[in-house]
């Protein structure tokens, strides 16, 4: 082939110009008058599989929704402060996660449409559980985002299991027995100490499950109210470390790392009687667990009052070009209603009161876990909460704590663990 | 696809009059007709350097720039400029001493094991051996095996209640190892990653440098009445030297930057490299400042500190293999 030095040029020319182009996303006008609306999100929101993207392009023609999803929070999350750093390449619309909701709220809110602001703020915000529209509003009262689902959390147990070690498998009866940690840990003991307990299993999965469900049952949780980190003097750290410490101590946890391959593994192997769950984690275990284990689980409230663990909102970015139809799609995407169809569709608790109260939440039962009342005894959780106080390093820190509870079930000494723990935060919040 | 001959002024300056010295206008209007001679030289090269200032040389002064810095991601605009206090504090920084420690441990159980085995397997394939190309081809296989799909699996065997490894030392009687929580047992299974991945590769290089060997050397010393062993230790490895020390320098680079293994061997993308930082390497130990902590100054004196270190290591290569130069002359 003989092509012209100058043609050749410019076609080389061409190919950068082309290159270049792909490189930058954002939505757009295409020239028949739709508009693309780009949803960045992470895991399974689950709103494409519950059919609402095709429900709503099917009320409103005009609009084409592209969703991008991004496997592990934590990654999303990265790409995400990158882009606000940058300040480009955002979606029209950003799913927002529990573990860093604080850090936007602290650090973004400018680049995110304030919700309160919006002339039908009471009727969008009026819905919620006091606690969720809490967690994303910011100190001048904007609100970043509207919640999408929960993660209230309850205590799920094996009744084969417990049954064989000769323990009560009746809910109320457990809900009692471990209305304390210090009653659930008693249960424990029980079960460890059973002649008939099953051969190589353990009465709960992690010391982390007593750690970060305990947690944020406190006054405070890892954050003062201002979101300043306070790890040594938080009631709820202290409440949650002696009782996961004790648990990890007592050799009662089977010590596998959460979300692990191990930890995946031991579902199907029944290697554990409790795990606290959240809502979302229902789904999760019977898909670990699979079908064998039909019946074999069950759901009981958790120890020590209410608790949340997860739980996501969508924030609509300033830097949207098309702001007025992505409020709308959020609005749509949050009501009620559509929370109660991911309810059903999808197994995501409500962030809405008015659709956790809804009779086709609040009476569902789940035949998997041996048709236990879950919309009674999560919409319960979720009611009774209170507003603890977050902050940007929640995740991080959390994660520096459970890690100490696993060497403490090694055979450190629970003290030297706590300081170890602290001063692996002290690296994350820089002293 | 002929560039230089397109121009017929490429070909006057090509063949000069041999003769007459040119002018020194004549001098300056060459210089400037090679410029334009060469400019499709330079165009063809620009993209190469292109991206090299972009990706490498703007991210590397960046990168310097950012470890004289306290910030964070989420508050990039808000950077205080605090001079070395970063790489003071790295320096008295228990992390960081614990992820060195370890780096260098993980960094001898691979790089000694891997380039001895290579050497090995490089000496044995220099035969003429049946299916030599097969067997030369398999060594490289786990080269072209992704870290990831690699780590990932071996993982699986390293696993505690479900691993191939354990089930296989339980069935001979032995006790479980858990594998990933022990400092020594994790850092030993993420070396047998390493090994396992690079051996091949080091062994083709040795290999390529065996073949350079001139055959009258291992004649003679057959005549002379060396065994193959001898022939190995006093023919074949001195006339290597060079190359081993060139895979030295290479994996000794490549242990210093260990970050794929130990970030996916917990399995559950934790960076901290275990709960007890037990195989955190200096690469972990610098992602998880920077992309898990998001402290962007202290990762980038990290990542400096680690290109100093590899810096340090490549002189001292190049000290040897000059004394040895010398020494030769």
């Amino acid at each position: 082939m003989t092509v012209p030095p100058r043609r050749r040029a410019a076609l080389g020319a061409a190919l950068v110009a082309s290159l270049l182009a792909a490189g930058c996303g954002g939505s757009s006008s295409a020239d028949d008058g739709t508009i693309t609306l780009d949803v960045g999100l992470f895991g399974t929101f689950g709103f494409e599989q519950a059919g609402l993207y095709d429900e709503y392009m099917r009320l409103h023609p005009e609009i084409r929704i592209e969703e991008t999803s991004v496997e592990r929070s934590a990654d999303y999350y990265r790409a995400l402060q990158t882009r606000l750093a940058a300040g480009s390449g955002l979606a029209d619309i950003q799913g927002i996660e529990i573990g860093f909701v604080a850090d936007v709220v602290e650090n973004h809110a400018d680049a995110f449409v304030d919700f309160a602001a919006e002339g039908n703020a009471d009727e969008l915000l009026g819905h919620y559980y006091d606690w969720k529209v809490e967690e994303a509003t910011t100190s001048d009262g904007r609100v970043i985002g509207l919640g999408t689902d929960a993660g209230p959390e309850a205590m799920c147990f094996r009744r084969d299991l417990f049954e064989q070690a000769g323990l009560p498998t009746d809910r109320a009866q457990l809900a009692q027995l471990w209305s304390t940690w210090e009653g659930y840990l008693e249960v424990g003991r029980q079960y460890e100490g059973s002649a008939t307990k099953p051969e190589g299993t353990s009465f709960v999965d992690s010391p982390a499950s007593v750690f970060s469900a305990a947690v944020y049952q406190g006054e405070t949780a890892y954050d003062d109210a201002d979101g300043n980190p306070i790890p040594e003097s938080s009631d709820g750290v202290a409440s949650a470390w002696e009782n996961a410490s004790v648990a990890a101590a007592e050799d009662m946890t089977a010590n596998l790392i959460q979300f692990g391959d191990e930890w995946n593994a031991a579902f199907a192997s029944g290697a554990f009687a409790t795990i606290s769950c959240p809502a979302w984690m229902l789904g999760y275990i019977s898909e670990q667990a699979g079908e064998d284990a039909s019946g074999a689980w069950d759901v009981a409230p958790l120890p020590g009052g209410a608790g949340n663990w997860g739980g996501s909102w969508l924030g609509v970015t300033e830097s949207s070009e098309h702001k007025e139809e992505a409020i709308a799609l959020v609005e749509w995407l949050t009501a009620p209603e559509q929370q109660i169809t991911m309810f059903t569709e999808e197994a995501h608790f409500p962030s809405s009161q008015e659709a956790a109260e809804d009779p086709q939440v609040a009476d569902a039962a789940n035949e998997y876990f041996s048709g236990a009342p879950v919309g009674q005894i999560f919409g319960d959780s979720a009611a009774a909460l209170q507003f603890t106080p977050i902050g940007p390093y929640d995740t991080q820190i959390q994660e520096a704590f459970t890690n100490a509870l696993s060497t403490v079930a090694q055979g450190t000494a629970p003290d030297d663990a706590f300081q170890a723990a602290l001063a692996e935060i002290e690296q994350i919040t820089g002293g | 696809m002929t560039i230089a001959s397109d121009d017929p002024r490429v070909a006057a300056a090509a063949a000069p009059p041999p003769s007459a010295p040119p002018a020194p206008a004549t001098a300056a209007r060459r210089r400037r007709s090679r410029l334009t001679r060469n400019r499709w030289g330079y165009a063809y090269v620009a993209p190469f350097f292109v991206l090299f200032a972009a990706f490498s040389l703007y991210p590397f002064l960046y990168t310097a720039y950012i470890s004289l810095h306290e910030v964070r991601l989420s508050d990039i605009d808000g950077a205080v400029f605090v001079g070395f206090g970063n790489y003071t504090e790295l320096l008295q920084n228990e992390f960081f001493w614990n992820a060195a420690r370890n780096t260098l441990t993980i960094g001898i159980l691979s790089t000694v094991p891997q380039l001895a085995i290579a050497l090995g397997l490089a000496h044995l394939l220099n035969y003429r051996l049946r299916g030599r190309t097969f067997f030369r081809v398999a060594m490289l296989m786990p080269y072209a095996t992704s870290i990831a799909a690699a780590t990932l699996v071996f993982a699986q065997l390293f696993g505690h209640d479900y691993g191939l490894i354990n089930t296989l030392l339980e069935a001979v009687g032995f006790d479980r190892i858990d594998w990933e929580s022990g400092t020594w047992t994790s850092q030993i299974a993420i070396s047998v990653i390493v090994t396992w991945r690079w051996t091949g590769y080091n062994a083709l290089i040795y290999l390529a440098a065996m073949q350079a060997i001139p055959n009258d050397l291992y004649e003679a010393a057959t005549l002379d009445g060396a065994s193959r062993w001898q022939q190995f230790l006093h023919v074949t490895v001195p006339a290597l030297k060079p190359t081993i020390l060139f895979t030295i320098v290479v994996s000794t680079i490549g242990a210093v930057q260990l970050f794929g293994e130990p970030l996916l061997f917990s399995g559950n993308g934790m960076t901290s490299g275990g709960v007890s930082n037990q195989y955190q390497t200096l690469g972990l130990l610098m992602y998880d400042q920077g992309w898990t902590n998001f402290r962007l100054g202290q990762a980038a004196a990290t990542a400096w500190t680690m290109f100093l270190i590899i810096l340090v290591v490549v002189g001292i290569a190049g000290l040897i293999a000059r004394r040895r130069a010398r020494a030769e002359r």
